[in-house]
């Protein structure tokens, strides 16, 4: 896949990290603002596609990332099961997805028990995903092309 | 508000009905983003800014992944004639129409009415902000008391990404 002009590609410099952080905020603060794990991780693959869209990639380094992010995705789902049964163990009441860590003060950044950590873990997921569509598809075209 | 939503879902109706009958798929598609966006400031209307968020991403996204795929493809639509089968496809489309609406006439009478509050299961919910010390309501259901929902939502966007890697490799390397 080719680039784009280099107004476009320094325009997407400057743009994309701030996305990506914007996206990082947004699953952080899940459990306080509007938002959480799905709505930050698919802006956060925004960031990543606008990137591969602006500057184009060389077929290898992308199929390296391609396998980074679908071991990023199989890791972080494994969590968000790991999580779910650990709160059947952990927890004395043998519920699924019990939540089983400190609650701490409403209204915290560090509160409301596990719901941020699965926010980050589904973050992750929902990220690796759709990035691994958008990346596969790149590299399937460019594949055929060749 | 309820004239701006009636505007909007009005402009909606026609952004489908075009991208229907529209002879290029790129502008069948462009007509269908209105669909989506339409959605994302009915959503906000409606104040639900969690699922505005999902949706202008999401829909961002798809118009570029399928106008992705119209340029690797063809871009006029095939052109479809008519046949004995297409005749029996839509009298089987309107027994199947006509058989929905009945099961929704029988399932739409057994709610309250429309407007009435369905309190059985929400009453807890509302105390959510203080059982889960979250204060974003939205997330303290769907991470704590629908966890598992959550679960069933996030393998089904790992069962996407497997059946769409599956498929790309096998006709790449068909190719080579």
């Amino acid at each position: 896949m080719k680039g784009m002009t280099i107004i476009v590609k320094k325009i997407t410099q400057l743009v994309a990290p701030i996305i990506f952080l914007f996206g990082f905020y947004i699953v952080i603060h899940g459990h306080l603002s509007p938002g959480g794990g799905f709505a930050g991780g698919v802006i956060m693959a925004g960031a990543i596609i606008l990137q591969i869209l602006a500057n184009g990639n060389i077929l290898n380094n992308l199929l390296q990332e391609e396998h980074g992010m679908e071991l990023l995705e199989s890791v972080a789902i494994f969590l968000f099961m790991l999580i779910a049964v650990l709160g059947l163990l952990v927890s004395g009441t043998a519920i699924f997805f019990q939540n089983f860590v400190n609650k701490g003060v409403w209204g915290n950044l560090l509160s409301a028990g596990f719901i941020p950590i699965e926010n980050i873990v589904v973050g992750a997921e929902v990220f690796a995903a759709i990035s691994t569509i958008f990346i596969a598809m790149v590299v399937y075209n460019d594949e055929v092309k060749k | 508000m309820e004239l701006l939503l009636v505007i909007i879902l009005v402009l909606m109706i026609f952004g489908s009905i075009y991208s229907l009958n529209a002879k290029d798929l790129l502008s069948a598609v462009v007509s269908y983003g209105i669909v989506g966006f339409g959605l994302v400031i009915s959503f906000l209307l409606l104040q639900a800014p969690d699922l505005a968020i999902v949706q202008v991403v999401v829909e961002v996204l798809t118009l570029i992944i399928m106008i992705a795929a119209i340029k690797n493809t063809q871009k006029e639509e095939l052109s479809s004639k008519f046949e004995a089968k297409t005749l029996i496809n839509y009298t089987l489309m309107i027994i199947l129409a006509l058989v929905f609406i009945l099961i929704f006439e029988k399932m739409t009478g057994t709610l309250s009415g429309f407007g009435t509050d369905t309190m059985r299961m929400s009453q807890t919910y509302l105390q959510g902000h203080k059982i889960t010390k979250s204060a974003n309501l939205v997330t303290g259901v769907i991470f704590d008391f629908r966890a598992y929902d959550t679960l069933g939502e996030a393998t089904v966007l790992f069962t996407a990404v497997i059946g769409v890697l599956t498929i790309l490799r096998i006709k790449g390397k068909k190719d080579k």
